[in-house]
């Protein structure tokens, strides 16, 4: 009997994965053809500019490794989302994160000179680590001391965080050999080493290595177990005796860092300087990536190379034809639109077509939750004002 | 007489689960009409179809003789039905004439004439004799009033027909005399209420007849006159009430909780007032009493959860300074809350993780910061299958299971701490009669084996059947507290109800 | 100072608080309904591009205005749709509309109005001076020398606060922000109050994006709303959501842009950057501030299921 159940469960977590891996692969298609209809709309040939974003993005080696480049602050700006996400914060403050702690990074770099490459490069993504995580910090402080919203001071924190750096960047850290409102040439030894003698840098391997390392985290060892708690019953993980305010406060820290090691990382890689608007919105993207994800670690992996694909093949596409890349906006917008509204959409519809396939081609009986969906539980109407108001 | 309401053979499921069984009943014109039935039974379901929150899913109401089916509750409304709802739906940022006249068309402009709506509130609650004041905030109002505001809004919209929903369950019984004088000017003026409660005397006081349910389906409507208690009681938990199996005399001579002089407070508010009692090993402490009397905020403070102002907690002679409830988890204080989904359980979680979320620290499930997945899921199927938790693997999440099912979850978490304590707050709560044996059943065993229970219950045949000694909380403050043997009904009935044992009239 | 130099800078702190405002009210009428729009930065965008797009095929001002009025009302119907309809996630819906709109517009405003050098100018709104009220020393031509969308902003304010405290209507949308389903149960048709919101929401946003295209600059530029919608954002909560507080929130916000301006222009030594910083702080301060007291609608965020369609 035992047996049975196990074999069932299995069958069940299949079929689940299959459909929503063919759903999120339909909402990128849709995606997709939403924006070939703006193109068609702003004149330009859709299929043209979709062969030249697949030439761009994956057409030979060059462009799979301008993808990865492009995938790598994507990665690590979808890392920083999901992290708090699973907590149950909302850091939509990726952007900030990323400005600050590409500062500070390259303060580290600048600054602290002498050092060989085996240190000096630890040193400046530690730096930029702590950067990002003090500028989530603030938010995370003033959500558990004051009670405001982290979703509203993140999002204003990105305006200071990237006037801060201009201010920097014009100012204090303006390279005093140039005209131009950037930094100096970060040292040989702060700069990340290439991958295949290309632009790609070793930045990737670390986004990726650092997604692991969350899964990791997250799901096999005591301290994810208290975060997705919190994520999940901040009031009854409270009651458990796990404690709550500590770790939003981690949660909202380390994922600043994750951000912050991105920024820098996108300096010590691909710019070299930093400087103003070195970022196009790639906080903001992280979003996207995160959702595309399903607000799981390794999926970001697979969202952020998918983005970064669409970002690279773009640059081509505006080189050859002079369509902006901010189609790119577009095609993401609409992804996280269908991705988020698909529990809503569709939601009954998927879970009636897992119970029939879980049904007709897994083990002959339904799981029980399955035959007693509703359970009592679901009896009452609730009268609470839904979330807590934020 | 004419019905105003009737009801032919209404049903309502939820999923598989019959909330309501074909129910046929027909409520007379001016007639004050008590719904009584336990937790669980119906009340509330029945009520939400015929207030337009629930639609039926057979069946048909009649309103005055024609058929009525009502898609929202703004069409109940329009036809004269009004609902006061046990948590009231008001709004506290707003004035009371605010609260009363919103969402009001018929007869007036596209303005809200502030001074015009007072004038009218005020008239309506002297007619009614409601005492409101129509430009206070309703965050400023005590419970008592809120409700009457509540009344209000109801007859503003013309109703003619009124629900209760468990009118009492919030009230001090100087709040429930009042409002008793209010049911009772509404009768006289030609209004037609329901009244639901699952407290006995409530009904034999204020009502005409009363419908009884039981587990979804109608047991009986009779005239209240020429009934007692007794009866009302057997209508409906259907049986007379048995105490379950229990050994006497378990408890040995030591004392393992003792609280003296506790003091508490929410919001500058005192809540728990000079508490003192004591639990030995192997004993029961039952305490009894009507909801929000303080038993919420004793369960927290004794959990930790909650500060103290002032008093002692001694456990197993230790005195206990401020708390945490990890710290009380760790001296063996196990906790049962009163709400399963927002206090008890993570519902999106697994079975197994439900499980482990008090001793996923420890040795037992986890190593250097690692939580081990064989041992979590070895443990796991141990539980589910001691406890017969019905749940088609330990990976299910939690959510996903039936009331009874999660409180078994919950019940295999605190057990497995072999706790030198429980607070078990309402541990049978929303839950059908078997599943709430099986709960009373490890409880009984737990005492066997020496554990100190403290539960806190509102529903008094549990308490007086499983406890050793009794007290009942009144306003934040013991009354009485005596052996289960000297223990009966009506001298329990009149300590919650606030009389004191040496003085005749308390209130 | 002189008196010239003041009284350019009050026509010029009042000429950018406009845009401020008109975004500040949609998002307060949305805010006030339960709906936490930050996806106005977007919407503002589109307004812009539209009022510009508009006034260039039509030739003619005012038909940019209505035009933008048309699409960004449109587009508030959508994120009601999306928001109210749907249940999705008004912080993920709103940041996707930002998206959207920065994409969209960047796409559009380079095929119909080209870019860069090439980019079209159009007719803007022409300053109206009210006779007698701008003969007022400093302040009248600063205030009463304006263009139209500008003298609408003023009015709105008493409006907006007309509408909210002294309509059965304004009651209804307060009371669908603080608990919807207190008021569903009695009659409010919670998702019609708040799609209603919704629309003016966009449709002011529209009338924004207007007052910064063809109100000030007279052309459109990529992403030239540049984070106002946010500061427009700042301003409701620095206001305490009430329409006086937002206005006097946007004019602070608009004057100190207008200095920032002023001080680069004049070499002060403060950092321009920090003058811009400035919005985003002091909302900062004034929600650790205002915590615990709650001035916030209560149901802010909150998706909402209504009576009506709860099936079993």
């Amino acid at each position: 009997m035992r047996e049975a159940r196990k074999v069932n469960l299995a069958s069940e977590r299949w079929v689940k994965a299959v459909i929503e891996v063919l759903f999120y692969g339909g909402a990128v298609f849709i995606a997709l053809l939403a924006g070939g209809l703006v193109m068609a709309a702003a004149g330009v040939s859709p299929l043209e500019a979709y062969r030249l974003i697949w030439d761009g993005a994956v057409g030979d080696a060059g462009s799979v490794k301008e993808t990865l480049v492009k995938a790598t602050p994507l990665l690590f700006a979808g890392l920083c989302y999901t992290f708090a996400y699973r907590c149950g914060l909302f850091n939509i403050g990726a952007e900030g994160q990323i400005y600050i702690g590409a500062m500070t990074g390259t303060m580290a770099a600048l600054y602290v000179p002498g050092l060989p490459g085996y240190a000096h490069l630890p040193l400046c993504i530690v730096a930029g680590a702590v950067g990002g995580a003090l500028w989530a910090g603030i938010a995370g402080a003033l959500k558990i001391f004051k009670g405001a919203s982290e979703i509203i001071n993140t999002i204003m924190l990105n305006y200071v965080g990237i006037y801060l750096v201009s201010y920097m960047v014009t100012g204090p850290m303006k390279d005093p050999s140039g005209t131009l409102p950037q930094s100096a040439r970060l040292p040989e030894s702060a700069l990340l080493a290439k991958l295949f003698d290309s632009r790609l840098h070793y930045g990737f391997v670390l986004a990726v290595v650092l997604a692991i390392i969350l899964y990791v985290v997250l799901n096999r060892t005591v301290w994810g177990y208290e975060i997705r708690s919190v994520g999940f019953n901040k009031q009854a993980t409270k009651v458990m005796g796990i404690p709550v305010n500590r770790n939003l406060l981690l949660v909202m820290l380390v994922s600043g860092a994750i951000a912050g090691i991105g920024g820098f990382v996108e300096i010590a890689g691909v710019q070299n300087r930093l400087f103003q608007n070195f970022s196009p919105g790639y906080g903001y993207d992280g979003i996207a990536v995160a959702l595309v994800g399903g607000a799981h670690p390794l999926g970001n992996i697979g969202s952020a190379i998918l983005f970064g694909g669409l970002r690279s093949g773009a640059n081509a596409m505006q080189r050859m034809t002079g369509t902006s890349t901010s189609l790119v906006y577009v095609i993401q917008a609409t992804i996280i639109v269908l991705v988020v509204c698909n529990r809503y959409w569709f939601g009954g519809w998927k879970r009636q077509l897992i119970a029939w396939l879980v049904n007709r081609y897994g083990s002959r009986r339904l799981p029980e939750e399955l035959q007693t969906a509703h359970s009592a539980s679901e009896v009452k109407i609730s009268f609470n004002k839904g979330e807590e108001a934020r | 007489m004419e019905p105003i309401v009737e009801i032919r053979g209404l049903v309502k499921r939820f999923g598989s689960f019959v909330a309501n069984d074909r129910l046929n009943l027909a409520i007379r014109q001016g007639e004050i009409h008590a719904i009584l039935g336990e937790n669980g039974a119906g009340k509330s379901t029945l009520m939400n179809m015929l207030s337009g929150m629930l639609e039926p899913d057979e069946g048909e109401i009649l309103f005055k003789g024609k058929p009525v089916a009502f898609a929202s509750p703004r069409q109940a409304v329009s036809t004269g039905i009004g609902m006061v709802h046990q948590h009231f739906m008001l709004i506290p940022a707003l004035t009371v004439a605010e609260n009363v006249l919103l969402g009001m068309k018929r007869g007036r402009g596209p303005l809200f004439r502030f001074k015009k709506a007072c004038a009218e509130i005020r008239e309506l609650s002297d007619r009614f004799g409601l005492d409101i004041q129509p430009e206070a905030r309703v965050s400023e109002l005590s419970v008592g009033q809120q409700q009457r505001v509540e009344i209000v809004k109801t007859l503003v919209r013309g109703a003619e027909f009124i629900i209760l929903d468990e009118p009492t369950a919030v009230l001090t019984p100087a709040e429930v005399k009042d409002l008793f004088r209010v049911l009772r000017t509404l009768k006289a003026q030609g209004k037609t209420i329901i009244f639901i409660s699952h407290k006995l005397q409530e009904v034999q006081d204020i009502c005409d007849r009363v419908t009884v349910l039981r587990l979804g389906k109608l047991i009986g409507t009779q005239d209240l006159a020429g009934t007692t208690p007794a009866d009302l009681a057997r209508m409906m938990v259907g049986r007379d009430v048995v105490a379950p199996v229990r050994k006497a005399g378990v408890a040995s001579g030591n004392i393992r909780l003792s609280v003296k002089g506790l003091h508490a407070s929410v919001d500058g508010a005192r809540v728990l007032r000079e508490l003192a009692f004591h639990i030995r090993e192997g004993e029961i402490l039952g305490i009894a009493g009507v909801d929000g009397n303080g038993q919420r905020e004793l369960s927290e403070v004794l959990f930790g959860l909650r500060q103290k102002d002032s008093g002692v907690i001694e456990l197993g002679g230790e005195e206990l300074h401020r708390q945490h409830p990890r710290g009380m988890t760790e001296r063996g204080v196990a906790y049962i809350p009163e709400d399963r989904h927002k206090e008890g359980l993570m519902l999106q979680m697994s079975v197994e993780e439900n499980l482990i979320a008090k001793e996923y620290r420890k040795r037992k499930f986890s190593q250097g910061g690692w939580i081990s997945r064989r041992k979590v899921r070895e443990c796991a199927e141990e539980q589910i299958g001691s406890f017969g938790i019905r749940t088609s693997g330990a990976a299910v999440p939690v959510g996903r299971l039936s009331g009874g099912n999660q409180q078994k979850v919950i019940l295999a978490r605190e057990l497995m701490l072999n706790p030198k304590v429980i607070v078990a707050m309402q541990p049978t709560r929303g839950m059908d009669v078997g599943a709430a044996e099986y709960v009373h059943k490890r409880l009984l065993e737990a005492r066997e084996r020496g554990c100190s229970i403290l539960l806190i219950s509102t529903e008094l045949e549990e308490v007086m059947a499983l406890s050793d000694r009794v007290a009942v909380l009144y306003k934040g403050e013991l009354l009485d507290t005596m052996d289960r043997e000297a223990a009966d009904l009506d001298r329990i009935g009149r300590l919650m109800a606030g009389i004191r044992p040496d003085t005749s009239c308390a209130i | 100072m002189n008196e010239e130099v003041i009284v350019s800078f009050l026509a010029s702190a009042i000429r950018l608080s406009v845009p401020l405002l008109l975004a500040a009210l949609g998002i307060l009428f949305m805010s006030r309904s339960g709906i936490l729009n930050i996806g106005m930065e977007g919407m503002v965008l589109i307004g812009a591009l539209s009022g510009v797009v508009g006034a260039y095929y039509f030739d003619s001002a005012p038909a940019g205005v209505l035009l933008a009025i048309l699409v960004t009302g449109l587009v508030g119907l959508l994120f009601g749709f999306l928001v109210i309809t749907t249940g999705a996630d008004q912080v993920v819906i709103g940041t996707a509309l930002n998206l959207f709109g920065l994409g969209l517009t960047t796409v559009f405003g380079r095929s119909l109005l080209g870019m860069g050098q090439e980019a079209v100018q159009v007719k803007g709104i022409p300053s109206v001076p009210i006779p007698l009220l701008s003969d007022i020393p400093y302040i009248g031509d600063a205030l009463f020398n304006q263009n139209v969308l500008a003298y609408v902003s003023y009015l709105l304010v008493p409006a907006a606060a007309f509408i909210f405290y002294k309509t059965n209507w304004g009651l209804q949308v307060r009371s669908v922000g603080e608990n919807p389903l207190a008021a569903d149960t009695l009659g409010v048709r919670v998702h019609r109050i708040r799609y209603i919101c919704c629309l003016i929401g966009g449709m002011l946003a529209g009338v924004a994006g207007c007052s910064l295209s063809l109100g000030i600059l007279n052309q459109f530029t990529e992403n030239m709303v540049a984070g106002r919608g946010f500061i427009a954002l700042s301003a409701v909560i620095f206001g305490k959501w009430t329409p006086l507080g937002t206005m006097g929130a946007s004019l602070l916000f608009g004057g100190a842009d207008a200095l920032q301006l002023r001080f680069q222009s004049f070499g002060i030594k403060i950092p321009y950057q920090f003058m811009l910083m400035f919005p985003y702080l002091l909302t900062m301060v004034a929600l650790a501030w205002f915590s615990g007291k709650s001035k916030q609608p209560a149901a802010t965020a909150a998706s909402y299921k209504s009576l009506a369609d709860r099936s079993s």
